[in-house]
Formats: structure tokens, C-alpha cells, sequence
């Protein structure tokens, strides 16, 4: 068992383990986000995926998320581990465990959580289908780079 | 000697994560000129690039010893 609160790994995640990262007696609620390979992307049928990282800055900008949920919702506690490597369908790529005093905060501080994961943080997954293989950029689809790299005020 | 890494796509056109430059000192779009010279089909201005694993800007000066990375959009999660 790691103790880092913010980690990059190869091995399968244990959810447990993350969610225990958070438990604080001034927390009212423990909001567990698990994010899982999906095997039907628009149609197209994913056999398995490959994640990469960029592991130790990856861990620095988990970190940094971390840094900016403490911001926003004081006295929250986050977790997160990304998985890398090969995963197959089903298999659990993300956990994210946010604790704070009160549950509104913690619907809200996870989905912030992973939304910058998908701005900020250097892992990229390549999908591998029947007929090919694609490295995944720019998931959120709602920002096309067009000066080529998010704006500043998303770093 | 400035230290370049490429991920995801980057590192497939490459053929490699890891690249050495001898040089001392260099303006970002100096780099990515020179990269562009030995790669034409790189996409490094699709890129964002980090020095030292800190986001930076095209006005930042990479120097000797720096780590610079080339981030293709990320797709985590």
C-alpha cells in the first residue's frame, strides 16, 4: 500500500485503498469517481487500450488539482490514481477519492477533478480496435487547441 | 545539452522518448525549429511543452540541463 495521495502506477487499483487516502473525521462525505475502459466508442469497438504518461510531472499536475480543489472547497481531501499500461475492458483507469465536510462539495470538487485530468494532466491513452489503432487527443472535444496548446488561464 | 522527451505520437514519429541536444541555450521556437529541421512531420506546434515538467510559454529560454517535454493533447481518465 502507497501512501502517495497523487500516483501514476502500473498495477490494478485498488479503489479501497484510495478512498482510505481520504478518510478525515471532519469529512461528512467520501465521493469515489472510478473511471473504466469502454468498449463502444460511437460505434466503434475498442479491444483494449494502451495508457501512457509523462508519470512524474503527470503526478506534479495531480498534484497541483489537488492544490486547486483545497482552493476552491477548503477542508477537502483528494486521492487520485491513474493507471497506465494495458487495460482491457472494464478494467478501472482513474480513481479519484474526494472527502469533505459537507456532500454538496464533493459531487462538485470530483467532477472538477477529472475534467482537469483532461486539460492538464500528461497521460494519453491509444485506443487499439479491430481494424486499427489511434492515440486519443484532446477528450473533452470542446477545445480544438487552435494557438495549438490550451490557453494559459487552463495550465 | 538540453534533454527532450516526446510522448504519444511524438515519441512513434521520433522512434524514440528521449533525444539529447548539445547546446547550451535555446529560444522555445529556436527548438522546435531545429526539431522540425530533423522531424518535418512532427507536430510540435500541436504540442504544449513543458520545461522541468512546468508548462511554458514560447517566450521561455531552454537551457543546458533543462528537460523539455513535448505534450501532445492529453487524453487521461
Amino acid at each position: 500500500m502507497t501512501e502517495k495521495l497523487f500516483l501514476i502506477t502500473n498495477e490494478v487499483i485498488s479503489i479501497q485503498e484510495v478512498v482510505d487516502k481520504v478518510v478525515h473525521p471532519n469529512a461528512g462525505a467520501i465521493n469515489t469517481f472510478i473511471g473504466t475502459v469502454r468498449e463502444l466508442t460511437k460505434g466503434k469497438k475498442t479491444i483494449y487500450l494502451k495508457y501512457d504518461a509523462y508519470a512524474s510531472m503527470a503526478e506534479k499536475k495531480l498534484a497541483q488539482i489537488g492544490d486547486e480543489i483545497q482552493e476552491r472547497w477548503p477542508n477537502t481531501l483528494v486521492a487520485i490514481t491513474h493507471r497506465i499500461g494495458r487495460l482491457d475492458i472494464t478494467d478501472i483507469a482513474v480513481v479519484i477519492a474526494v472527502s469533505t465536510p459537507h456532500r454538496a462539495d464533493s459531487y462538485d470538487a470530483s467532477r472538477y477533478a477529472i475534467e482537469r485530468i483532461k486539460e492538464i494532466v500528461p497521460i494519453w491513452k491509444k485506443e487499439h480496435w479491430e481494424d486499427g489503432e489511434e492515440w486519443i487527443g484532446d477528450q473533452l472535444e470542446k477545445t480544438p487547441y487552435p494557438t495549438g496548446k490550451p490557453e494559459e488561464e487552463h495550465l | 545539452m538540453i534533454k527532450v522527451l516526446f510522448f504519444a505520437e511524438l515519441e512513434e514519429i521520433v522512434g524514440s522518448r528521449e533525444l539529447t541536444i548539445e547546446k547550451e541555450e535555446m529560444t522555445v521556437p529556436k527548438l522546435k525549429e531545429f526539431l522540425k529541421e530533423q522531424f518535418p512531420t512532427l507536430p510540435v506546434d500541436r504540442a504544449m511543452m513543458a520545461i522541468n515538467e512546468e508548462y511554458v510559454e514560447e517566450t521561455d529560454i531552454v537551457k543546458a540541463n533543462d528537460i523539455v517535454a513535448f505534450i501532445p493533447p492529453v487524453s487521461g481518465g
